[in-house]
Formats: structure tokens, C-alpha cells, sequence
């Protein structure tokens, strides 16, 4: 192979005029922070609500949980990207689909709330596994004692569900994090897009995407040690990961 | 204080778990269920305070019928507790806060007042000094007896006991059962099914014998002791008591 290494190439300026390659690598690792971010709080939020749907003693509630599950998690993410960004504004009525096309940061909006639809569909899953391992007792003895449904998730079931799914969970949020690469087919500039920028104007392929691979363990590195604390701080004791 | 009146009550539209159940169990009595299992004992209590519903007939609890759309049942299971064969305990809870949780939330009372209710009845049932553990710390005997305190602490008018010893090793049976019969002799209004015929004999005043979804014998204690009418009961009787 006749390649020419070069890894002072992060130090030399970047053709956009920003400053260095290594701060456009930079830059799209903050935009992929951010992103996933919020995508997460999106998908936590939406994804608690509608897995808490799928147990719920109500059959429209139930129902309403399966649909939106097998909607969003059928398709590929890069699919539903595609549909958000270039399909929806032309099914809206014209003055709103002109106001979505010219809304400043259009792909970074479109990019966290498609990931977090996405990865919603997930943590629906997750949560409803969480809660349907609990023994069908727990549910019986907080309503016995004369807790209201709400009362009886907020209170006994779902800080219990919770815990147990906090690893998988952590899966989830890694997967978040390494989907919204695929929001630059939209025109965000993230991580992955900042090195393939790099790449196309310095030809240093191989500097380019072992920095952006380095970013990525980092990060995630840093999620996986947090989630571990966390875990750590809310096991109970004598039960499932307690001590 | 609690009426069942010619009850039935389908699994889905095949199987039948109540036929005609009728009977009624007075103030300051206490009734004892027994029977094989599958014959419904389990599925009749847990219809008094409606954590399972019946299709036909009526409950009445203290006069409020636990059938009717228009009763407000978590005011009704707040009046009237229950303690389940596997205890059932909060797990992310402490012990004290067993206790405490349904006082503030259902009952309203501020966390003082619950905290000081709650330290009472751990010391009656002998465990004032695991108030700041976790249930999974606590043998079972042990938790069953916080059950009981759990439902103490809403100051019932009747307690429903569902197996509250058939999960417990034998040397935990007692412990349970004394705190029980410590309670009938306060004169609680008390439903219990279980097969310890000791407990039956020294404390209840009648005996429901079931079988098949049916009550095939509702006696007094010494009458269904000493002459059983029905041959199934003299059947079971034989069985459970010649070891």
C-alpha cells in the first residue's frame, strides 16, 4: 500500500476557514453530543410513556403502545430520517412545510427527534419488559393497600422496573449515540461527517476516521463508566445487583 | 361486615372459578378457607376487595357494594387489608417505608405521623430493629410479619389473608401464625384461607370448606371439625389431618 501518513494533518488549517482540522473533528463531536442528547430525552420520555401504555389494564392504551412500537422500530432509521426531513414538509399543508424547509438547523432538529422516535420504539420495549418481570403480586399488594393506578407505577412499579433495566437501557443509549452518524445523509454535520469532510479535502483517510473512531469509544466510554455509578447508586440491598 | 351473595365468576368464558358462593363473615369474627387447591379460595378473597372482579352476584364490604361502577375502590381496599402468600413487600423500599408509603399517599397523613404509626406496629410484630432495612435483608417470616404491620397501618376494619403461611419454611410457620392469632384475640374481623388447621382450631369461628369453585361447607369450627357434613370435607379433613 502506498500511503502517506500523516498525522500532523489535524494541526493544519481546514479549508472551511474555521480553524484546524482537529477543531472541525471538534466541532462535529459536539454537534454529536448534542444530538444524541437530546435525541436520548426524547426517546426516554416518549419510550417510558408508551411502554407504561403496553401494561396498562386498558385495551385502547395497549393498543395504541403496539402500534407505535412496530411503527417506529419496522423501519430502518435512515428510512425514517429520509421521511421527516424531505417527505413531511410536502404533505403539509404549503405554508407549513416552507416554514419546516427554511427552519434554521432543519437537520439537527429532524436528526434528534427521528432518533429519538426511533430509539423511543426501544425503550418502550425495555420498559415494558421491566415492568412485566415484576411478580403480578407487587401490582396486586399496592393496589390492595388502596394506591391509584398512577400511584401504584410511580410509586412501587416503575422505580422497580427501572433499576432493572438500567443495563440494557445503557445499551440503548450507546446505540443512540452511534445512530445519529446516520443524520448526516441529511446534512448534519456531526462526528462521522466532520471526518468524511476531512477525509474529502486532505485525503488523509485513515487519520480522519481513527480520530472519529477514537471520539466515538471515547464518549461512549465515558456513558458506559456513568451508567455504571449510576447503576451502583440505585441497587437495592440484598436484591437482583445489590450487595 | 363483609356479605358474598350467590357470587360466580369466569376465567375468560370456559372456566368457571366461583359458583353460587354465598356467605358472610360478622364483625370481630374470624372465618378460616379451606380447601384443595384450584378450588377457588384464593380467587373468593381476592373478589372482596375486588382485585379480582365476578361477573354475577353481589360483595358488600361494611355495607359498600364492591361490585358497583360508582364504589370508589381504592377508598374500599384502603379500609380493608391484605396480606398474599409471597409477603409482597416493596423491594426499593425500606421496611419502615413499607409501612409508611400508603399511610401518606392513600390515607394522607403527614410522614411524622405515618413514621410513628409505623415504628408501633414493627415493635408489636417484634421488628423494631430491622425498621432501616431492605426487605430482601429479612427472612421470610420476617417479611410476612411487615406484611401484616403494611395492613395493620391503615387501621383496617377487616384483613384478608391469602396463604400467609404456605411460602414459609417450617420453623417461620409459627411466627407468623402468632402475630395472627394475637390479632383475632383483638378482635379483628378476619378472612383466612389457609391449611394450617392448628390455627383454624384455636382461634377461628367458622370454617368454609371449598371445592371445585363451590362452598361446600360453611360451619362452625367444632361442627366442622368433629362431623363434616359433606363427604368431600371429611375426605380433605382425613387427608391434611392424619399426619
Amino acid at each position: 500500500m502506498n500511503y502517506h501518513w500523516n498525522w500532523h494533518i489535524f494541526f493544519e488549517p481546514s479549508p472551511n476557514g474555521t480553524g484546524t482540522y482537529l477543531d472541525m473533528l471538534l466541532s462535529g463531536l459536539m454537534v454529536t453530543i448534542v444530538t444524541s442528547l437530546a435525541a436520548w430525552v426524547i426517546a426516554l420520555a416518549t419510550g417510558a410513556i408508551v411502554g407504561v401504555m403496553r401494561t396498562l389494564p386498558s385495551k385502547p392504551a395497549n393498543l395504541f403502545g403496539f402500534c407505535y412500537v412496530e411503527f417506529f422500530r419496522n423501519m430502518p432509521l435512515l428510512v425514517q430520517l429520509f421521511l421527516w426531513f424531505f417527505v413531511l414538509p410536502e404533505l403539509l399543508p404549503h405554508a407549513w412545510g416552507l416554514w419546516l424547509k427554511q427552519l434554521p438547523n432543519a437537520p439537527f432538529y429532524t436528526a434528534a427527534i427521528g432518533t429519538g422516535l426511533f430509539m423511543s420504539a426501544r425503550v418502550a420495549e425495555q420498559t415494558r419488559a421491566g415492568i412485566n418481570s415484576l411478580p403480578r403480586g407487587q401490582r396486586m399488594a399496592a393496589t390492595a393497600l388502596g394506591l391509584r393506578t398512577a400511584q401504584v407505577y410511580r410509586y412501587v412499579l416503575l422505580p422497580i422496573a427501572v433499576r432493572i433495566v438500567l443495563p440494557p437501557l445503557t445499551s440503548e443509549f450507546l446505540s443512540t449515540i452511534k445512530n445519529t452518524s446516520v443524520a448526516l445523509t441529511i446534512g448534519l454535520i456531526e462526528l462521522t461527517a466532520a471526518a468524511r469532510a476531512m477525509q474529502e479535502f486532505s485525503f488523509q483517510v485513515f487519520e480522519a476516521f481513527t480520530a472519529a473512531t477514537v471520539l466515538y469509544l471515547l464518549i461512549n466510554i465515558v456513558v458506559v463508566i456513568v451508567m455504571h455509578f449510576v447503576e451502583r447508586s440505585v441497587a437495592i440491598p440484598g436484591y437482583i445487583s445489590g450487595k | 361486615m363483609i356479605e358474598i351473595s350467590h357470587v360466580d365468576k369466569w376465567y375468560g368464558t370456559a372456566f368457571q372459578a366461583l359458583k353460587d358462593c354465598t356467605t358472610s363473615v360478622a364483625k370481630g369474627e374470624v372465618v378460616v378457607v379451606c380447601g384443595p387447591s384450584g378450588s377457588g379460595k384464593s380467587t373468593l378473597i381476592k373478589c372482596v376487595n375486588a382485585l379480582e372482579p365476578f361477573q354475577k352476584g353481589t360483595i358488600t364490604v361494611d355495607g359498600i357494594s364492591v361490585g358497583d361502577p360508582r364504589t370508589n375502590l381504592p377508598k374500599l381496599r384502603s379500609r380493608v387489608g391484605m396480606v398474599f402468600q409471597h409477603f409482597e413487600l416493596f423491594p426499593h423500599l425500606r421496611i419502615i417505608d413499607n409501612l409508611c408509603l400508603a399511610q401518606e399517599k392513600v390515607l394522607g397523613r403527614s410522614h411524622a405521623e405515618a413514621m410513628a404509626k409505623g415504628s408501633k406496629l414493627l415493635d408489636r410484630v417484634g421488628l423494631k430493629d430491622h425498621a432501616q432495612k431492605y426487605p430482601a435483608q429479612l427472612s421470610g417470616g420476617q417479611q410476612q410479619r411487615v406484611a401484616i404491620a403494611r395492613a395493620l397501618a391503615m387501621d383496617p376494619i377487616a384483613m384478608l389473608f391469602d396463604e400467609p403461611t404456605s411460602a414459609l419454611d417450617p420453623e417461620m410457620i409459627s411466627e407468623v401464625l402468632d402475630v395472627m392469632i394475637d390479632l383475632a384475640r383483638d378482635g379483628m374481623t378476619m378472612m383466612v384461607v389457609t391449611h394450617e388447621m392448628g390455627f383454624a382450631r384455636k382461634v377461628a369461628n367458622r370454617v368454609i370448606f371449598m371445592d371445585q369453585g363451590e362452598i361446600v361447607e360453611d360451619a362452625q369450627k367444632e361442627e366442622f371439625f368433629n362431623k363434616p357434613r359433606s363427604e368431600r370435607a371429611q375426605k380433605f379433613l382425613s387427608k391434611i389431618l392424619s399426619h
